[in-house]
């Protein structure tokens, strides 16, 4: 293993072991002023909050768009912006959009007209589709089946419209993953990798560089036994067994999952984390099969578009995916999005039974 | 001046249309770092084959066991050298935010003059566990990086199984649904256990989030081992201008629709004023001149819907604290898990309140750690093990909050019956 750093040993530096630092002296002034004393917000157009406190102070937050993954220069040119035409403060959300404070309601449009200058839309508030929660794909993981970046920049090309206004009928999250570990995370609607074979295993190497009781233990139905194979200790798997989830893969990188043709896209919808009405939800499969299909990934935003033009027509004000999906069926659901429902759509892994319709509620 | 570029015909394609281009950004970058340009040799070379080429390693800064993120190529020629050696190894540090992610320009711009010197210049605000990430440094560029940002007052964060970085919302800072201060329990709980984070030694990786209210921002109760989510006791506050200002603009349709008839409980009432209730559990507020708002609290699950609709006329109550959830994880290895009510409610005003917290959190790592199998997170453990022998680990009492339903099968050795009713009598009485 690569230790180079430890060759030197007279020049090592001890860590200070500070962890979490203090965020109050980041905090926008009047954050730090009124910080637990607010009263209440609102909108006065999409991509803006404006936040008033029981002092009476107000504060303007303008909330824009990235790329999550910046270049210095990118991220110098947000600074400047921030200097400029802000207050030298600024946050980022979860789903990576950034925020400048203002303490004046005139600095509002100079703020978004200079960031929609250099490229950076103004929205992703309210009832918006915001950006994309996501992960690294080809450009940093070590177990991608696609990228992470380049389908959110192409989703995000197509969704920008909606990004811009609250015309939706609630606040929608998207996320992606390039693997079905799903580190993008629960949504409204998750566009996720569905691997279709099993792994491929490069026996020569098994032995070397994967330890294998613990490839054995990681398989979630017992898939995998030790082997002798050519000779060589190795393993093996039960492909009646495997569901080909990929789980052997992080472990033992001689099982690779990841195939060119193979490795599919799932679309998942009805994920909601929030306790708002109903209790948070998992987002269920509801589409298989589709193509990875670099650089742009076109059959994914012809699917998502179509949920998502669907669900903006059909669902009340302040229905989620999951709201509007609970009131509508399943059925329905599959009908109006022109989705087929095959059997791979019904559960069969632990506490599937939970998921089966066990009354007459029928809707006709 | 960079060497010259690659052909990246598939990339080209990531710069056109209206969003932020990466692919623009990282360009900018090669035209300075030939590190870059082989970066976008090794990208293009996946958008054409479809495959990954990075694999894992060991590589990290004197002191610490984890926080580094090693990446080395695996393109390589058929003699065995990479085919963009520039780019052969490209670690990423993590490190951790304030919370809430809050920044001055400065502090950004000097992150980027020590990214610039030692890295390959492009940073993730954030990664999906909340780290700023620091992508791309070769292995000798790792701890002078570090160094640096450490000097600054920032630290890494966790990789492994650890304890991992943490977030937190705005909360607080900027919001009036805040229930209690995120950044404080957040800060207080991540640096007890900052041993477990930077030295990995736990079953698996070990997550808590900080969330100030039921509508969970952070996405606590499907991700964090230890969701810390804001809520209240007391009764919803209600502000009579606010309620009128509110029902003037938007008229009774959307009262009815979207308010009245989305409450979960069925709790929220529209009444007229003189038949409104009153009462110690009673919140009311007058819409117009004859009508009001009446909401019965011992009834409300505290969803955050009627609130979020009508900010400023309704808010949280003013005994605030937090409930805590623990067990949510993502897919591997049983499938998705929510985090369980494990505290319904405990206050965080105090040092003593968060001390509680901390405590709380250092039993479940101290139990998870003697418990759990290798890779099994604590959601995984507790299924195992069943939530009573979690909860008799970590010496917390049953609660009816901690259920759905009680069970709904007879399969359970109950000789113990008489015995536990006499120790909620003995504790109640106690009390």
């Amino acid at each position: 293993m690569n230790q180079a750093v430890q060759e030197k040993p007279a020049a090592k530096r001890k860590p200070k072991e500070t962890g979490v630092p203090d965020n109050k002296k980041y905090l926008h002034p009047l954050m730090a002023k009124n910080y637990g004393d607010w009263k209440y917000h609102d909108r006065p157009r999409p991509g803006v909050l404006h936040h008033v406190a029981h002092s009476g102070d107000q504060i303007w937050t303008v909330r824009a768009g990235t790329q999550r993954q910046m270049d210095v220069g990118t991220i110098r040119l947000l600074c400047d912006i921030a200097d400029k035409y802000a207050e030298g403060h600024v946050r980022f959300t979860i789903r990576s959009n950034i925020e400048y404070m203002v303490s004046k309601a005139e600095k509002v449009a100079p703020l978004i007209a200079e960031l929609e200058k250099h490229g950076f839309p103004v929205g992703g508030t309210g009832n918006s589709i915001s950006m994309i929660s996501h992960t690294q794909g080809w450009l940093h993981c070590d177990i991608p089946a696609t990228d992470a970046s380049g389908v959110v920049k192409a989703l995000m090309d197509d969704l920008i419209v909606e990004f811009r206004r609250e015309e939706m009928p609630n606040r929608v999250h998207l996320s992606t993953s390039c693997c079905e570990i799903n580190c993008g995370g629960q949504a409204d609607l998750a566009i996720i990798v569905q691997h279709t074979k099993p792994p491929v295993i490069n026996h020569d190497l098994v032995a070397n560089v994967c330890e294998r009781p613990t490839v054995v233990a990681r398989c979630p139905v017992a898939a995998i036994r030790p082997a002798m194979v050519n000779g060589k200790p190795s393993l093996e798997i039960d492909e009646t067994k495997c569901m080909c989830c990929g789980a052997c893969y992080p472990p033992c990188p001689p099982m690779q999952i990841n195939d060119p043709e193979f490795s599919k896209l799932a679309i998942w919808v009805g994920g909601k984390n929030s306790n708002a009405r109903g209790k948070p939800t998992f987002m269920k499969m509801v589409a298989s099969g589709l193509p990875n299909n670099p650089p742009r990934w076109p059959e994914i935003s012809v699917v998502v578009k179509r949920i998502l033009n669907v669900y903006k027509d059909d669902a009340r004000p302040w229905e989620r995916m999951a709201d509007w999906i609970d009131r509508i069926g399943w059925p329905r659901f599959f009908e109006k999005t022109e989705l087929p429902f095959t059997k791979y759509l019904i559960d069969d892994w632990r506490g599937s039974r939970s998921t089966f319709n066990a009354s007459t509620h029928i809707r006709f | 001046m960079a060497k010259k570029m690659h052909d990246t015909p598939n990339l080209d394609q990531l710069e056109s249309g209206p969003w932020p281009s990466f692919v623009t950004g990282l360009k900018e970058l090669a035209k300075d770092k030939d590190y870059v340009v082989d970066l976008l040799g090794q990208l293009e070379t996946s958008y054409r084959t479809k495959k990954g080429y990075w694999k894992g390693g060991t590589v990290g800064v004197f002191g610490y066991g984890g926080g580094i993120i090693p990446r080395f190529t695996e393109l390589k020629s058929e003699d065995g050298k990479p085919v963009y050696p520039d780019c052969a190894e490209f670690h990423t540090l993590r490190v951790m935010p304030p919370a809430g992610m809050h920044y001055d320009t400065n502090t950004l711009r000097e992150f980027c003059d020590i990214w610039e010197k030692h890295g390959s210049g492009l940073i993730a605000f954030h990664g999906q566990s909340g780290d700023i990430m620091f992508q791309g440094a070769t292995t000798d560029n790792v701890q002078k990086a570090f160094d640096e940002i450490n000097e600054m007052g920032f630290d890494l964060g966790g990789a492994g199984p650890a304890v991992r970085t943490s977030m937190s919302c705005v909360g607080a800072a900027r919001c009036e649904q805040s229930c209690y201060d995120e950044a404080k329990a957040h800060r207080a709980v991540l640096n007890t256990f900052l041993d477990d984070m930077h030295r990995p030694s736990l079953p698996y990786k070990f997550k808590f989030k900080f969330s100030g209210c039921p509508n969970d921002c952070m996405n606590s109760v499907q991700r964090a081992d230890m969701a810390v989510i804001g809520t209240w006791r007391d009764n919803i506050r209600t502000d009579e201008a606010m309620a009128k200002q509110w029902f003037a603009k938007h008229g009774m349709d959307e009262l009815v629709n979207d308010v009245v008839a989305r409450c979960p409980t069925k709790t929220f009432q529209l009444k007229q004023i003189k038949n409104v209730k009153t009462g110690p559990s009673i919140s009311s507020v007058a819409i117009n001149d004859t009508h009001a708002i009446e909401i019965d609290n011992h009834d409300c699950v505290r969803c955050m819907h009627c609130i979020n609709v009508m900010t400023g006329a309704l808010a949280p109550g003013k005994d605030k604290g937090a409930s805590v959830l623990v067990g949510g994880k993502s897919t591997l290895k049983i499938g998705g898990l929510m985090g369980t009510v494990i505290i319904p409610f405990m206050k965080l005003e105090t040092d003593e309140d968060v001390q509680k917290l901390v405590d709380l959190g250092q039993r479940t790592i101290d139990f998870f750690a003697e418990n759990a199998l290798e890779h099994e997170r604590t959601g995984e453990m507790i299924e195992r093990i069943g939530l009573i022998n979690f909860l008799e680990g970590v010496e917390v009492d049953v609660d009816p909050n901690m259920v759905s339903t009680p069970r709904t099968n007879p399969y359970v050795r109950t000789d113990g019956w008489d015995e536990e009713v006499d120790k909620i009598n003995a504790k109640k009485q106690a009390a």
